[in-house]
């Protein structure tokens, strides 16, 4: 089943054409990637579907993204929920600074309104268990959050999205600042968080795509050049292009 | 963007086609040793055996770094997994060719129970296979590829024909029935290589095109 449908989505930085006239559907509760060169409208295509784009000044987007059916960008939509529904994870982990493990995680939730200790408690104790990051912190709930590792940083951003229940996450480079284990980590994470919550990674690691992802897109120049299943795009991709790209012969 | 990397399936490719000569002249040596009644040449393929198992370990060798180490995808992995199943090929008919010569040397103790004439008739057909599957490999040639695959029917019915016509023969005389025997088995040898060079057309036909056409070759016949 499809969560989310892009139509014709073209955006735009003033006069540079970012996106063009992309169409896609994204499977619920699967992994999609999106690889491709630096500069092919990856990060800006992810940043259209929780309606960060239009953040950057004179920046502009037409088309359509349905979620669950519904147009994000119809003027009765607010972006706010959609960026509550649809979580966000950076390339650079970044907690807050000044915030406590345990507030990183409750932050959100306040915001929405949540008092209540116990349901705090709660909720910051699961999102940490989800996050494979709760043993490594239930003792040092109260330290900052900057004073983790890179890795235990991006995972306590994890928790922190997962807290405010989203359905899709949107993962941009989560693992370009972090060594091996903790990328080895982040991904088996990403492996056990399909079976509830549907996932778009955006990656420049092509091995990562292949190892993590169901699905998987390759972007060029602003242009969605194939998708396709992701055993099919590594092993047999149907345009040269893609072919050249995974092999390394460019980009 | 050039790539050391292609340098180094040039390498692997290099190896295959040097290996693969060696034996297409195996195959060669041996049939001729039969048709011509040529015992030298049973020397000579038996020897060549030796390299060719020295190569096949050679090429796995260097296919299994270029796994771990550039971590292949696409026409790359095509290439790579193929080069280790058509290594895998060559060498068995390595082996097969050094079978016929085995069954020859046995043959050619005792007179000839008759002229041959199927039988180099079927080991033109199964070198001539194993030729275009090499240069198909070669050329990246996916339609001499599964031209290949079509003629393996040739030489299947050649061995079942050479079969029924030596039942015949050893029904009326016994005395050749081990002689007659022995054909029978380079009969089965070639076929048997023949099945080998399929395997390499549909390895070929897989890298060039990205699909499939193992025990369905019918199939895709029809889709094409």
């Amino acid at each position: 089943m499809e969560k989310v449908k892009v139509e014709g989505l073209n955006a735009y930085f003033s006069n540079i054409h970012a996106l063009k006239g992309i169409n896609i559907s994204i499977k619920e509760k699967k992994v999609t990637a999106i690889i491709g060169p630096s500069g092919c409208g990856k990060s800006t295509f992810i940043r259209c579907i929780n309606r960060l784009h239009e953040v950057v000044p004179h920046a502009k987007v037409s088309g359509r993204i349905l979620f669950d059916g519904k147009d994000i960008y119809s003027s009765a939509i607010d972006p706010i929920e959609i960026r509550r529904r649809i979580g966000m994870v950076f390339q650079r982990p970044n907690p807050f600074p000044v915030l406590s493990i345990y507030d990183n995680v409750a932050a959100g939730l306040k915001l929405n309104g949540m008092k209540r200790k116990d349901d705090l408690d709660e909720i910051v104790e699961k999102t940490l268990k989800m996050a494979a990051l709760w043993d490594e912190v239930k003792n040092k709930l109260n330290a900052s959050g900057v004073s983790l590792s890179g890795g235990q940083q991006q995972r306590l951003c994890i928790a922190r999205t997962l807290a405010v229940k989203p359905e899709v996450i949107l993962f941009d480079e989560p693992c370009s600042a972090l060594d091996p284990i903790s990328t080895a980590k982040i991904e088996e994470l990403i492996f056990q968080l399909k079976e509830n919550y549907t996932i778009i990674i955006v990656t420049h690691n092509m091995q990562q795509a292949a190892r993590v992802s169901d699905y998987t897109s390759f972007f060029l120049l602003g242009e969605l050049v194939e998708f396709g299943k992701t055993q099919d795009i590594f092993t047999a991709p149907k345009d040269k292009r893609t072919e050249a790209y995974i092999t390394g012969r460019f980009g | 963007m050039e790539r050391h990397f292609d340098d180094e399936l040039k390498d692997l490719k290099q190896k295959l086609i040097e290996m693969s000569s060696i034996i297409e002249e195996m195959i060669a040596k041996s049939v001729i040793a039969l048709k011509d009644r040529k015992k030298e040449f049973i020397d000579e393929v038996l020897e060549k055996e030796k390299t060719v198992n020295m190569m096949q370990i050679t090429i796995d060798d260097m296919a299994l770094k270029l796994i771990a180490l550039r971590q292949p995808a696409a026409g790359d992995l095509r290439f790579i997994v193929s080069a280790i199943k058509i290594n895998s090929d060559l060498e068995r008919i390595g082996d097969l060719a050094v079978n016929i010569s085995q069954c020859t040397e046995k043959l050619l103790k005792e007179p000839q129970v008759k002229p041959l004439i199927d039988i180099p008739r079927m080991a033109e057909i199964s070198q001539s296979m194993v030729k275009d599957a090499i240069d198909s490999f070669i050329k990246q040639d996916s339609s001499l590829a599964r031209d290949v695959c079509r003629r393996d029917d040739l030489v299947d019915n050649l061995n079942a024909q050479i079969f029924r016509e030596l039942l015949i023969y050893m029904l009326q005389d016994t005395k050749i029935i081990n002689r007659a025997i022995g054909l029978i088995l380079v009969a089965r040898n070639l076929e048997r290589i023949a099945d080998h060079a399929t395997n390499i057309g549909e390895d070929v036909y897989y890298i060039v095109e990205g699909k499939d056409i193992r025990h369905h070759l019918q199939d895709s016949q029809k889709k094409i």
